[in-house]
């Protein structure tokens, strides 16, 4: 087993943000696991503009946005990076095993940041009835499939939901040159951002439907059809207002969740209902020395903040190491 | 064209059981199934209970083959390195009327054969199963209810199988049956296969081959069944299975926890026309989660990660498993819904009696290899263990579907062992079957999945013909 000052669960923007500030205020021993093949995080994927405004008062694109952060950790010999690094197991007394290709490791950390992001809201939690075909996708999967790996999904899409990743994503499949049918929310207003709603779906003439669910998916082997239903302000069918769309593709957008299960699995106490650890303070948790940073911490709406409220959460992380000693 | 002493319509449970108690002999057997993969008709939606044998008539053929399948399971899962886990089943009473039934049903039990029954009251409940509601009153405790990966069985009976000599062909669906002197001519959308005995285990679709085949005397009728599976991390909310008294068309909706460890309630039982209506509906989860939770209060909408539909395969109150006289070497395994998972040991046993009384001869081979390596899965071994294994294989160490912990060597070993669909590796692995429900890990397996098959991404699919995910590529003109 290794000591470790500073360990930092997740490469994304939180964690590379806590991770820097640490450093900054003068942690310099610091292990950055990261379980893809690069640091970035989701941000890699979001190829379109908009990220910035607040932290750097400027406009880039998600990749644009994380290389900033990147070049910072790639200039600090004492962050190190573990990449393709998969944390299996996380005990009370922050200790951790992680795995990569041909090593599992057993690390033990002084300080601790889970900066493990979130993960999308699938169909089946939010229970629509119908068919399993293929050709039903959470947005971020219909994004990685566009925008990394250059694979179009469908060509006709139904979006279910109107969270941003769900609008920005309406958009790609337009500009791609795919169709799309609708976009259906349960609220009666939009969850997304403004400026989503406009450029993304009005700006493209594609009809929202407010106050509708998605009642039905049709289609045996690959979506065919939904069908869709208006609700009242209880979320209640409304009998007899139902419509029908002929599509080859349905993308989830219908919220986040934090990805919290390592903090559960080492006792951290956790608000059932969030998914995210029971806390008066920010980025704190009820063990001490582990902190929660981001989109696990709580579901954010823009990265800026990610980044402001995770700088924090690296120096809490640096407070508690030399108050150790 | 290809000759064989035996062949076998239908690659679910019952086919496969067949053809690996027929490769003890020294036999041609074909195994020819319609779907991409084996296991993805009735097999792939059974919840995978072992029954004891409770509920059967008491002098049903049902009845007798559950509990002498029920030991027979235990061995097979032995040897092919399966999962078999001995949880207990307990038939609740909500009600003081409702123990005579009990007593009923212990009864009947017994006179089939099934061990270990007890009456247990409500204060051993308490104790033994905490999260039961406190309506509960009595059970019936029969200790010898297991729980299995079903379509794990199905790959590794077949693989076994395969090991000895049996062959199978999947995406080849039976269009004609004719005879030919003595043998069958069975015309397939992968051509014709001649074979001297035709065994019927179609599943849903056992009547239409029986009509092929010249007898049309039995109607399936599919009853779907809704099945609602929880977060893994509710693992623990029960300890047996739990059975509410059973009705005329069902065993009621249960809640079990699955041989991977996520619990699962339901199923619904209706009645239906369709023989591919796999949807599932608000109605069923409503009254899953109501029957679910009068067992289990504790028990939320939340906690469900993902459901689906299976069709149980209905003619009548039994099983039909008979050689048909009217059409010689032709032999129907039909009807087979619930407890047909546990009898599928002891079917294949009957099915091999009947061969032999129908004149087939039977030579055993010298060597038969009836053991096989336990397939490794990360999720089930401890940490020490997988280090070793990933100090032998990088790879082992190189995740893939994070929530269910799955490497690219156990991905890359599904398709060397069979599959060729998402699903095939999703059954055969677990990924793709956790809380994010392959939101990760889709991108990599089309990836892992396309390489090992040598097929375009946009050619790979998610069960089969019709199901690809993607619709166009960069490279696309």
């Amino acid at each position: 087993m290794i000591e470790r000052d500073l360990v930092i669960v997740g490469g994304g923007p939180a964690g590379m943000a806590a991770a820097i500030a640490a450093h900054e205020n003068g942690v310099e021993d610091i292990l950055l696991l990261e379980r893809d093949h690069c640091l970035g995080g989701i941000l890699n994927q979001c190829i379109h503009t908009g990220f910035g405004i607040e932290y750097f008062k400027e406009v880039l694109t998600g990749p644009e946005y994380a290389h900033r952060f990147i070049e910072k950790i790639r200039s600090a010999p004492q962050i190190e990076v573990s990449l393709r690094s998969f944390v299996v197991r996380l005990e009370e007394d922050k200790r951790l095993f992680f795995i990569k290709p041909g090593v599992l490791e057993n690390v033990k950390a002084r300080a601790l940041i889970m900066a493990t992001g979130c993960r999308e809201k699938t169909r089946e939690m939010i229970h629509i009835a119908g068919t399993r075909p293929s050709g039903i996708f959470s947005a971020g999967l219909a994004q990685k499939l566009i925008n990394i790996e250059g694979l179009l999904p469908g060509r006709k899409a139904v979006i279910a939901g109107s969270g941003d990743i769900g609008l920005i994503m309406a958009r790609r499949f337009m500009l791609e040159g795919a169709e799309v049918k609708a976009v259906i929310e349960i609220q009666k207003e939009t969850r997304g951002l403004l400026r989503n709603v406009v450029q993304c779906v009005e700006d493209f003439d594609i009809p929202v439907y407010f106050n509708h669910r998605i009642s039905k998916i049709y289609g045996k082997e690959r979506v065919e059809k939904i069908s869709a239903v208006r609700v009242d302000g209880d979320f209640n069918d409304i009998p007899g207002a139902e419509i029908e769309f002929e599509c080859d593709t349905v993308l989830i957008s219908v919220g986040l969740i934090p990805e919290n299960e390592l903090i559960e699995m080492a006792g951290v106490r956790m608000d059932k209902k969030t998914n995210s650890p029971v806390s008066k303070e920010l980025n704190r948790t009820s063990i001490p020395g582990l902190f929660v940073c981001g989109n696990s911490f709580k579901v954010y709406d823009i990265v800026d903040s990610v980044s402001r409220d995770s700088v924090i959460a690296g120096r809490l992380a640096a407070e508690y190491l030399r108050a150790l000693r | 064209m290809n000759v064989f002493d035996t062949l076998i319509i239908g690659g679910g449970v019952i086919g496969t059981s067949i053809a690996r108690e027929l490769s003890r002999y020294k036999l041609r057997i074909g195994v020819v199934e319609k779907e991409e993969e084996l296991a993805f008709g009735v097999s792939k939606s059974n919840s995978g209970i072992i029954h004891p044998g409770t509920q059967n008539a008491a002098h049903s053929l049902k009845g007798r083959l559950c509990v002498q399948g029920n030991i027979l399971t235990r061995k097979i899962c032995r040897e092919l390195g399966v999962d078999f886990k001995e949880v207990g089943e307990l038939i609740i009473a909500f009600e003081e009327k409702e123990r005579t039934r009990l007593l009923r049903l212990k009864e009947e039990a017994e006179a089939l054969g099934v061990p270990g029954l007890k009456i247990v009251n409500s204060a051993w409940l308490r104790e033994n199963e905490p999260n039961l509601g406190d309506k509960a009153v009595a059970a019936l405790y029969a200790p010898t209810a297991g729980v299995v990966s079903p379509y794990r069985l199905v790959y590794d009976l077949s693989e076994n199988a395969k090991k000895n000599g049996a062959k199978f062909y999947t995406m080849t669906k039976v269009e004609k049956i004719a005879p030919r002197g003595a043998c069958f001519e069975v015309y397939t959308s992968k051509g014709v296969f001649r074979t001297r005995y035709l065994i019927n285990a179609a599943g849903l679709f056992a009547d239409e081959i029986s009509k092929m085949a010249g007898v049309d005397d039995f109607k399936i009728r599919p009853r779907k069944g809704e099945e609602f599976l929880l977060d893994k991390k509710r693992e623990h909310i029960t300890d047996h299975l739990l059975f509410p008294l059973p009705s005329k068309t069902s065993k009621g909706i249960l809640i079990i926890t699955t041989s991977d460890g996520n619990p699962m309630i339901g199923p619904t039982a209706e009645e239906i026309d369709d023989k591919e209506d796999l949807s599932t509906t608000d109605a069923g989860l409503k009254k899953v989660l109501a029957a679910a939770q009068r067992m289990v209060p504790s028990i939320s909408e939340d906690d469900i990660i993902a459901y689906f539909a299976g069709l149980r395969p209905v003619a009548g109150d039994d099983f039909i498993i008979r050689h048909e006289d009217k059409v010689p070497g032709f032999i129907n395994v039909a009807g087979i819904q619930s407890p047909g998972l546990t009898a599928a040991p002891s079917i294949a046993l009957l099915v091999v009696d009947i061969l032999k009384r129908e004149g087939l001869a039977l030579k055993r081979k010298l060597i038969f290899k009836g053991h096989r390596e336990r397939t490794i899965h990360l999720f089930d071994i401890p940490l020490a263990k997988t280090e070793r294994f990933i100090k032998k294989d990088a790879s082992y160490g190189d995740i893939v579907c994070r929530c269910e912990m799955v490497s690219a060597k156990e991905a890359r070993d599904a398709i060397r062992r069979g599959a060729r669909t998402l699903d095939g590796i999703k059954f055969r692995t677990r990924a793709q079957a956790g809380r994010c429900h392959g939101t990760f890990c889709t991108t990599r397996l089309l990836k892992i999945l396309s390489e090992e098959t040598e097929r375009p991404l946009k050619k790979i699919t998610k069960r089969g013909p019709e199901s690809e995910i993607i619709k166009e590529t960069r490279t696309d003109d």
